[in-house]
């Protein structure tokens, strides 16, 4: 905007300010609900203000879990979440980074065709292709184990297809240059590609972490025992159906609970996240 | 050090072939400069050398060894590419050391040769530094000292200057000079601007589209007796004035197209009667009195370049008539659009109108 009229400058930040609120009015409210006692949530009206029970709430759902909920406690949730967003994460960027550096510097037969093969699979979310998955997961006595979570989303065409785009920008001549320098293929992959998709890695880690954390529909399919649930499908089993009464401050504080990892994860990587994204180091 | 062979080589891309049948002998510690128009295959012959490119046909050796199916780090070169090519994450040190790393030499030695050749290249301040942070032509002295470092056999140059401005270009020309003296490696360096070829080059190999040799000589014996039109053309600016026409039967005057006759300073009577182009450069017309002028151009317009000017125009009546341009002093003006010129037998060239080349007189 160029222009400076106050009128349109109010306008601007009242638009802001009341988006801002809408979105963050939930986010407020659930971490009100986790700090009050379940007797309190049930009272009308809802409390707007925080009240002093957030650490016994905390405890309470890392150690035991909701009572009468069928789940496990929430803390050994929160590790299988870590464990599959972080082997997602970083399983995709491995294998992806290893094809598309296949793809940019090979010549091999075929190779069109596999690019686009990997092309076209970013077509197929996994919804679409869940029951042969899962045939395939359950055959290989998979459910229910952490490979059984991993494995089935740990390619990725979209991350393959950035970092071919990002290896075609990195001139010939450097890597004629390293060639000179008498560097083998996997030397120039380690000693040069490497270091400079740097950014690049950091802004699909944060991308691709949280795409794994929020993992929901594939979990609650191929976990079937407590102790392998993850903490969004903990979170969904922790509301029982019918008329059984629901713990919300527990369920709440497992909610920000789940919320604070990828939080942290942007917040922290959010340099190099921006970073990748909007620049290339030439 | 060593010296080069290209013996007859080929390349085809498909169908299209880049490189014709080029043959040089490169002695020990020369300076070769490869010149010819973009797309003329320069590029291509010096990949080969490099070994970046595979040879269709023909030989490349170094030091007398074939080194056609030799990987590029056994070749024992070392090139300097257009863009610099300097590994953007590392200093300017990493580097220089990168390949001396690879070859698996000691700590200690490889900081002696990179110390060493960043004293040579002026660049001991800025080790520690990026190439981001270096100006153009302190990356070309990076890109220039990786490949000192490696103490090569070959130093190889792809058209390195090409992205400095015309002032840096002038200094690296001259630090390229006292770098080959200093070093007396045999180099390879592949221009497409005549100045560089001619200032830097102990023999330059001049290349036409299509990957053909057109001449290999030295600088002045390329300028002052081009073999073929193309060279005429391509070195000396502006181009070589070719006109045609056919000589007289006493070889004493040219008849030329568009029915002007053109005096020759001196007859050629063996060539008497013979189609033929003549070639005079416009900086060996010179001015002078009207009954001695050998041609007399009607005006055109005129390039003001400070201490010349050029002038173009054409000889005749009509607009087909030929076309000449002049280097003459900037005092001199045109009377009512005409010019009185003269030029010397030694200035004087002939090639044959059919095949392009030169023909002795």
């Amino acid at each position: 905007m160029i222009e400076h009229r106050p009128g349109l400058n109010f306008f601007c930040h009242a638009l802001l300010i009341t988006a801002i609120v809408v979105i963050l009015f939930p986010v407020w409210f659930t971490f009100v609900a986790s700090t009050h006692t379940a007797e309190r949530m049930r009272e009308v009206p809802l409390p707007l203000w925080p009240g002093g029970e957030l650490w016994q709430n905390v405890v309470a759902v890392l150690r035991h879990g909701v009572a009468g909920a069928s789940t496990a406690p929430v803390g050994r949730m929160m590790v299988n979440s870590l464990i599959m967003a972080l082997s997602i994460a970083i399983g995709k960027i491995i294998i992806s980074i290893i094809s598309a550096y296949a793809i940019v510097y090979f010549r091999f037969r075929l190779r069109m065709l596999f690019f686009w093969m990997i092309f076209i699979t970013l077509m197929l979310p996994v919804e679409v292709r869940i029951f042969p998955t899962y045939k395939v997961v359950s055959e290989l006595h998979m459910v229910d184990s952490y490979q059984g979570l991993v494995l089935p989303l740990i390619a990725s065409a979209t991350a393959t297809f950035l970092f071919r785009q990002f290896f075609l920008t990195i001139p010939d001549s450097l890597m004629e240059a390293a060639w000179m320098d008498g560097a083998g293929p996997m030397r120039f992959f380690w000693d040069v590609v490497l270091p400079l998709s740097r950014t690049n890695i950091a802004a699909l880690f944060v991308i691709l972490f949280i795409y794994g954390w929020n993992q929901y529909l594939w979990p609650l399919l191929i976990t079937t025992q407590e102790s392998m649930y993850t903490v969004v499908i903990g979170i969904k089993r922790m509301i029982p159906g019918g008329d059984a009464s629901v713990d919300w401050n527990l369920v709440m504080t497992t909610a920000m609970l789940a919320m604070l990892p990828p939080a942290l994860v942007v917040i922290l990587m959010q340099k190099w996240f921006v970073k990748g994204l909007i620049e290339q180091e030439k | 050090m060593a010296a080069v062979s290209i013996r007859d080589v080929y390349k085809s891309f498909g169908e299209v072939k880049v490189i014709q049948g080029i043959s040089m002998e490169i002695a020990d510690g020369e300076f070769v400069v490869m010149v010819g128009p973009s797309g003329c295959g320069k590029s291509t012959l010096l990949r080969m050398v490099a070994g970046l490119e595979s040879i269709t046909s023909g030989d490349i050796a170094i030091d007398g060894k074939v080194v056609n199916n030799l990987e590029p780090k056994d070749r024992d070169i070392a090139m300097v590419f257009q863009n610099y090519a300097l590994y953007p994450h590392m200093t300017v040190h990493d580097n220089m050391a990168y390949g001396l790393k690879i070859r698996g030499l000691s700590k200690a030695e490889i900081d002696t040769r990179v110390n060493r050749a960043a004293e040579i290249l002026e660049l001991s301040k800025f080790l520690k530094r990026r190439p981001r942070e270096l100006s153009g032509g302190q990356r070309q002295r990076v890109a220039m000292g990786r490949a000192i470092v490696r103490d090569p056999k070959v130093f190889l140059f792809d058209e390195p200057l090409s992205n400095l401005d015309a002032k840096l270009r002038v200094q690296m020309r001259e630090e390229l000079q006292a770098l080959h003296q200093r070093l007396a490696t045999t180099t390879l360096y592949v221009t497409h601007d005549q100045v560089e070829a001619m200032t830097l080059a102990h023999r330059m190999l001049v290349m036409s589209t299509g990957g053909k040799t057109e001449q290999i000589g030295a600088p002045l014996e390329v300028y002052d007796k081009p073999a073929t039109t193309f060279v005429a053309g391509f070195i000396g600016s502006p181009p070589m004035n070719l006109i045609a026409g056919r000589l007289e039967p006493d070889g004493a005057a040219l008849a030329a197209e568009g029915g002007v006759r053109i005096a020759l300073p001196q007859a050629y009577p063996k060539l008497g009667g013979r189609s033929m182009l003549l070639g005079v450069r416009p900086e060996h017309l010179e001015i002078c009195a009207e009954g001695q002028a050998l041609l007399v151009p009607q005006v055109d317009f005129v390039e003001l370049l400070g201490a010349d000017s050029l002038v173009y125009g054409h000889i005749g009546k009509d607009k087909a008539s030929p076309r000449v341009a002049a280097r003459l002093h900037a005092s001199v003006k045109p009377q009512n659009g005409h010019l009185w010129l003269r030029f010397v037998a030694e200035n004087v060239h002939f090639f044959d109108p059919d095949t392009g080349r030169r023909i002795e007189a």
